[in-house]
């Protein structure tokens, strides 16, 4: 027996569904999960006291410093370089051989996976420039490692502002680098954020590359030489050791609350720069 | 004046990509190549024996390589169908007002770190297996399952791009032939955003290749090569990362050496990835 087209549809996109249904599931299930067990241990305490006893007691307050100054490291270099390539690829020359290469770095640095990112951290800034296991050997490493989403972002960003606005600019008698700064940026600007703010949350998330590059000390950093231990490597460690669950959950908590933030904030931003867009 | 010393330093900063990218390939290559030559390429790549700490060391990755790739292709399973799937409703059956939870919802996908993957693995799938299909649940399963979750939001977000670049006007002549939305979709949509939905898949699977932190936590590490989706594996990436921080000498170079293996696996597939997708658009612009 042949079955109805209309019937074949039904089938099929129940299914297509079922499967995007999965999705969300699974993603709410992740998150209701950690915070469910996670959330009663999230207290003051644990959010501003040192770890103790290899982290069975106390809080993560050095943990979350050391993710701030590491994830601000890699954002504070890689923002200002990734958005100087993109306003030179976009405002600053033709399509060439030049901007193809350039194309093709970012392309291939955006797929190498986070444990070589690691490697060559650990080779490069640890050993080779002598910076040790830091915040500054693992803010670095990071930097390369979100060069390329910052870069893409703000092209897309850059790209999608009027041409009658650069006009105008130059018609004012502007120079190309004042119209730059003061037409092109402002209104890309919303846009250039997402991208930086989806940075910050990829260098929070990132494990495998700072744990061979930061390392893992329990102490304060009280500069950005010191060796430190982020929350997701702090949670890798109480986890897999089995040092503390409560806490683990506790720690996972935190970093799921903040890519949460950083998430809504980022969808945010967007929805201001595809509204001012229209 | 000023507009050339400007040009200049954006010139150099738009260099920082390239030049990254050449610095880690050199840095990989040299502190990994020597170990390779010294123990013979075939060797290195196709002996099963690991023992790093033996005196002489033996080092042999075959079942690494093994593993990383039955972990991802069983990813590829189970991610391309769901990111698949996720692309096909985002793009052709879902309301404006759906579209609005679903897709930023397979963006926070992407964000959530890969340790709080691996520790939901570990907690949740791993003894779901154990108890429902034996063995030891650290398995090559466990690991595709997660991984599968992780490289979603990949294959979805590029197959999105794909499927809206098919001109509307493909869709529509369709329709007006009298066929459904969903022949539409699988007969012209589908086939015609084929390359990029190519793209979509081996992209995903960089990801998979490359992920480390929750396939460590999941696939159990031992150096075995695996016999059924329900054995223990370890990958290229769990091998660096579970040695490097008590690796010395030899054992060390050892490590880079698996990262020049790994590396030389993710640029083959961005490469074709990358060929794929300009392939598509040199198409698109004819």
């Amino acid at each position: 027996m042949r079955i109805k087209p209309a019937h074949t549809q039904t089938m099929a996109i129940t299914f297509l569904w079922s499967l995007a249904l999965l999705t969300l599931g699974v993603l709410m299930f992740i998150i209701a999960f950690i915070l469910w067990k996670g959330m009663p241990n999230v207290t003051w305490e644990f959010l501003t006291q040192s770890p103790r006893n290899m982290g069975r007691d106390g809080g993560v307050f050095p943990m979350i410093v050391g993710t701030v100054m590491v994830a601000g490291l890699a954002v504070l270099i890689a923002g200002p370089v990734g958005v100087a390539t993109a306003i030179y690829l976009t405002e600053y020359t033709r399509e060439s051989k030049f901007t193809h290469v350039i194309r093709f770095g970012a392309d291939c640095l955006a797929g190498i996976p986070s444990i070589v990112f690691g490697l060559f951290g650990w080779a490069f800034f640890v050993f080779v420039l002598k910076m040790g296991m830091s915040v500054i050997s693992g803010g670095l490493t990071l930097a390369i490692m979100v060069l390329p989403t910052i870069i893409r972002t703000s092209e897309e960003a850059i790209r999608a502002v009027p041409a009658s606005y650069r006009d105008v600019s130059f018609g004012l008698g502007t120079t190309r680098w004042q119209m730059v700064t003061r037409v092109v940026i402002r209104s890309a600007l919303p846009g250039i954020g997402t991208g930086i703010v989806l940075s910050i949350g990829r260098s929070i998330s990132e494990t495998a590359a700072v744990m061979l590059t930061a390392g893992s000390a329990l102490n304060l950093p009280s500069s950005i030489f010191d060796s430190s231990r982020t929350l997701a490597l702090h949670f890798y460690i109480m986890s897999r050791e089995g040092i503390s669950m409560e806490k683990a959950y506790a720690t996972a908590s935190v970093l799921i609350l903040t890519i949460l933030a950083i998430n809504l904030f980022a969808y945010w931003l967007m929805q201001r720069f595809v509204g001012k867009a229209k | 004046m000023k507009e050339k010393l400007i040009h200049a330093m954006l010139t150099l900063l738009a260099l920082a990509a390239v030049s990254s990218l050449a610095l880690i390939t050199a840095f990989i290559f040299i502190e990994g190549m020597p170990i390779m030559l010294k123990m013979g390429l075939g060797k290195f790549l196709f002996s099963s024996d690991w023992y790093p700490t033996e005196k002489p060391p033996h080092f042999g990755i075959f079942p690494m390589i093994v593993g990383s790739l039955a972990v991802t292709l069983g990813a590829m399973v189970i991610g391309g169908f769901l990111g698949l799937g996720c692309a096909i409703v985002l793009t052709q059956f879902c309301p404006p007002k759906a579209v609005k939870i679903l897709k930023p919802s397979i963006e926070l996908l992407a964000g959530i770190p890969s340790v709080v993957y691996g520790f939901i693995g570990v907690i949740i799938l791993v003894p779901f297996i154990r108890d429902v299909f034996g063995g030891w649940g650290l398995s090559v399963l466990a690991s595709s399952i997660v991984l599968g979750v992780m490289v979603l939001p990949t294959v979805t977000s590029i197959s999105v791009d794909a499927l809206q670049s098919v001109p509307k006007a493909f869709g529509a002549g369709s329709i007006a032939l009298g066929a459904t939305r969903w022949q539409t979709t699988h007969m012209v949509t589908l086939k015609a955003a084929r390359s990029g939905i190519v793209a979509a898949i081996i992209l995903g699977m960089g990801r998979a290749v490359g992920e480390t932190m929750a396939v460590i936590m999941v696939a159990g590490n031992t150096i075995d090569i695996p016999h059924s989706i329900l054995d223990p594996v370890r990958t290229l990436t769990s091998n660096i990362a579970l040695e490097m921080g008590y690796a010395a000498g030899e054992h060390h170079e050892a490590l880079f050496a698996t990262g020049v293996v790994l590396f030389v696996i993710i640029m083959i597939l961005n490469t074709v990835a990358l060929t794929v997708s300009r392939h598509r658009a040199r198409k698109a612009g004819a």
